[in-house]
């Protein structure tokens, strides 16, 4: 008797609380428009992403690196996807993927820090601003659009500004990611102490922090998480992802290859995750700087100035297509003479796209996302 | 040598990020000694004696009375209902903790601040038994503080007759087993009459005072521990003594039973005290206090925490030598200590325990490391230092390899990694760095800031590098 007394009770308290939610409000309005912004901290390197393959210079610049994207699909007559990411290849076949490359934001340096500030931040020169071009792009966007949220511990820069934006991440401790654990091995290498405790606990840590880790289903949790956050009625309807362990300054084949097989499984949970939403859901996967043309002495890359932004979703402008006005990659032709020359900014590849997306006026959604521009 | 350093993190809790740069380390530390606030702002508002004594004991009663409920339905207790009567009385327990976790980020004095983390695992409570959990915090706020800053023998008093120390060493148990409340019981015959209990007399000449093994005998133990007969601690039933308790009593409150007590005189390392009722054990307290032994033990356990884990004999001499001339006055120690050569001449070789190495990392953040509602007790037990917790009387050793382990230094990596994807780009590791780590920052260590991919990373790297884990 009890039993049932008390599920009447809570079936009551469900059906009102229900009713009370504001979300249902806007069911009836059709399905609204959802972002996604995934953030490559480390500076991924666009060449090997969306390799030049058809560059006359590329294959002497990569050397032993230069087949690092053999076997991927082959975008037009000048790139080459890598082949890590299928999922994507698929997308670009279907329309639905469009990468623009030798991007940069107005960033002209070589520092992560200041370079993530001004990708995120959207201003003119690092910390310039204290809010962000997503928190900014929030004010243009109807109620019913506006939730935005992060999946991290803090509100990142790009969501920053006058709207309240929410945080979502994993309650239990998050094990160290990947890259961090290999720099903290080369800090720790000379240190008596430290070195033989780390190298033990190294060789017991199971690494799952990173998308590149567990074989790229780390990047399948974090897709899935995701899009369980934004199919809901009164889910979020912007988010943003954060990526880390892209600075691959050695052993960049096989760490990129993972990287990149984690970002590809991100956006194919993602995708799976939304079903029918993600025909109105754009993906903007960017990095704060590219890499350089020519391979270092460890086999690896360094830090550069233009790369690679990826646009993802069902509804893009310029689906299954790589924009770029290409510099090339001689020597002369190379920023610094030894970057790929930026011939495009990415706030106006981010502006674009978000234009389209949301069917706004180009030039109000530049002004707003990149007031300083 | 890193003396900034040394001064900020050896002698101090790190340095804060609005702190201005030490200019002269030993005035700077001397300083603090006419600047300590034994009673800081984020301490107040903590429970008092009686109400956490209330606590414990209406836990008790209702554990008790569930326990009856659950023999009479024939249910087991629900597991559910133990632990909410817990939680609630636990409480004490976990605000005091993140009371001191604030005090100790917030303090301008973090020397002194030191001294008193010191000298709470000196005279170590453990917060396993639950009669001493909700008391741990009450215990070094309201017995260590005020008492750091004169003289070792009121210190070791102040310690010995809080309820805290007397329920987590036995004494509230302990009778004397010719005192007229044994005698009555005896006389009666109708149960085992109530006797002596030698735990505290132990380890007060163990750990507190002589140190082991420094010529007190088994007679000396049981002699001091009959001087010691009579006090108790109030207000938490279940003790035979309970009833002799006056009316008037507070719950929590340290009394001296004249009725418990052995009658008679103590002979105690060769001498004998006769004096009357409370007074008796004081006096073997001020004796053991000011003993030679015990200025060794005290000095040699300080020299260690302030240089290594074999403190220079040099060192060790000349403290001991000044506990002795000055009868234990704790602030020439220090200033003796701030003196010495020896905790300044090499690098930083002590590894920071993780209660240092917490406290000196949020110390060093603008914007609050860790969430409102982080579980202070519980990240310091997954970092592998429950507070107040050392889990025996011996309170935690001060060596390398205690804290330097394989797995404790990935947690620290692991909660390094959260605190800074909370502050992001919040903090600039590269400017932070030459301020936390100071005269200790590295090339190595400043070039893997400077690369690191990202701000939140810089940050990580800073807390986990090799001289910030050190002190």
């Amino acid at each position: 008797m009890i039993l049932s007394r008390r599920s009447i009770i809570l079936s009551g308290i469900t059906v009102a609380a229900a009713g009370a939610l504001p979300g249902f409000a806007y069911a009836a309005a059709g399905t609204p428009k959802r972002l996604v912004f995934i953030i490559q901290r480390g500076a991924a390197d666009g060449l090997a992403t969306v390799a030049p393959t058809g560059d006359p210079a590329f294959a002497a610049a990569r050397r032993a690196m230069a087949d690092e994207t053999a076997g991927g699909a082959k975008l037009d007559g000048m790139f080459t996807l890598h082949p890590a990411l299928a999922t994507t290849a698929g997308l670009y076949t279907g329309k639905q993927a469009h990468f623009a490359h030798a991007v940069a934001t107005a960033y002209r340096d070589r520092s992560h820090f200041d370079g993530q500030n001004m990708l995120e931040g959207g201003g003119s020169r690092p910390y310039g601003r204290d809010d962000g071009w997503i928190g900014r792009l929030l004010t243009l966007l109807p109620a019913a659009e506006r939730d935005a949220i992060a999946i991290a511990p803090a509100v990142p820069l790009a969501l920053r500004g006058t709207v309240q934006v929410g945080t979502y991440a994993p309650s239990r401790l998050p094990q160290a990611d990947a890259d961090l654990i290999a720099r903290l091995t080369a800090l720790y290498a000379d240190d008596p102490l430290l070195h033989p405790l780390w190298d033990s606990a190294v060789k017991t840590q199971e690494l799952a922090g990173d998308i590149g880790g567990n074989n790229g289903r780390n990047g399948t949790d974090l897709g899935t998480l995701a899009a369980s956050l934004m199919l809901p009625a009164d889910g979020a309807r912007v988010m943003m992802v954060e990526t880390g362990g892209w600075d691959t300054h050695s052993g960049q084949r096989g760490r990129l290859a993972a990287q990149l097989r984690g970002l590809d499984q991100l956006v194919g949970a993602l995708q799976t995750g939304l079903g029918a939403a993600w025909n109105d859901t754009l993906v903007i996967v960017a990095t704060e700087f590219g890499r350089t043309v020519e391979v270092n002495g460890t086999g690896g890359t360094d830090h550069g100035t233009a790369s690679t932004a990826m646009l993802l979703g069902g509804g893009l402008n310029e689906g299954g297509k790589v924009s770029a006005d290409w510099p090339g990659l001689g020597t002369a032709a190379r920023y610094d003479g030894r970057d790929l020359q930026p011939t495009r900014s990415l706030e106006s590849v981010i502006a674009g796209a978000v234009a389209h997306h949301y069917a706004l006026d180009p030039k109000r959604v530049m002004t707003t996302l990149y007031p300083d521009a | 040598m890193a003396v900034q350093y040394l001064a900020a993190n050896r002698f101090g809790l790190g340095r804060r990020f609005d702190d201005p740069a030490i200019e002269d380390p030993k005035a700077w530390l001397i300083r603090q000694l006419g600047e300590y606030d034994p009673a800081p702002a984020a301490l107040a508002g903590l429970a008092g004696r009686a109400a956490i004594a209330t606590a414990y004991a209406e836990y008790r009663d209702e554990r008790q009375a569930m326990r009856r409920e659950a023999n009479r339905d024939g249910d087991p207790m629900p597991e559910a209902t133990r632990r909410m009567a817990r939680a609630d009385f636990r409480r004490h327990y976990a605000e005091a903790a993140g009371a001191r976790l604030a005090a100790a980020v917030a303090t301008p004095t973090p020397f002194p601040e030191r001294l008193v983390h010191f000298w709470a695992n000196h005279f170590a409570v453990s917060a396993d038994k639950q009669t001493v959990v909700g008391f741990a915090g009450n215990y070094e706020n309201e017995a260590i503080r005020p008492h750091i800053m004169g003289k070792f023998s009121d210190l070791l008093i102040a310690a010995v007759r809080h309820p805290a120390m007397l329920l987590f060493l036995d004494q509230a148990q302990s009778f004397g087993p010719d005192s007229p409340f044994a005698t009555r019981v005896r006389n009666r015959g109708r149960r085992q009459a109530p006797g002596l209990n030698e735990n505290l007399a132990r380890e007060i000449l163990e750990l507190h005072t002589l140190g082991v093994r420094t010529g007190y005998t088994q007679a000396d133990v049981t002699s001091f521990a009959r001087a010691l007969t009579g006090l108790t601690v109030a207000g938490l039933g279940r003790g035979a003594g309970q009833r002799l308790m006056p009316a008037d009593a507070q719950p929590g409150e340290t009394l001296f039973v004249e009725r418990l007590h052995q009658p008679g005189a103590q002979t105690i390392l060769g001498k004998s005290y006769g004096q009357p009722g409370a007074g008796q054990a004081e006096a073997v307290l001020r004796d053991l206090a000011v003993h030679p032994a015990t200025a060794r033990h005290v000095a040699a356990k300080l020299a260690r925490h302030f240089t290594a884990d074999e403190p220079p004999a040099s060192l060790v001499d000349r403290l001991a030598k000044d506990f002795e001339k000055t009868g234990g006055d704790l602030p020439s120690l220090y200033r003796t200590l701030i003196a010495s050569p020896e905790p300044w001449a090499a690098t930083p070789a002590m590894f920071k325990s993780p209660w240092d190495w917490t406290v000196s990392m949020l110390r060093a953040l603008r914007t609050p490391g860790l969430g409102e509602r982080q579980n202070i007790a519980a990240m310091f037990t997954q970092l592998g230092q429950p507070v107040w917790r050392p889990g025996s009387p011996k309170g935690y050793d001060d060596m390398v390899a205690t804290w330097a382990g394989s797995a404790a230094l990935m947690q620290r990596v692991e909660l390094a990694g959260r605190i800074a994807g909370r502050i992001g780009d919040r903090a600039d590791a590269r400017q932070l760095a030459p301020l936390v780590l100071a005269d200790a920052l590295t090339p190595d260590t400043a070039q893997a800031i400077a690369r690191a991919d990202s701000p939140g990373q810089g940050i990580a790297m800073l807390f986990a590098s090799p001289a910030f884990l050190r002190r």
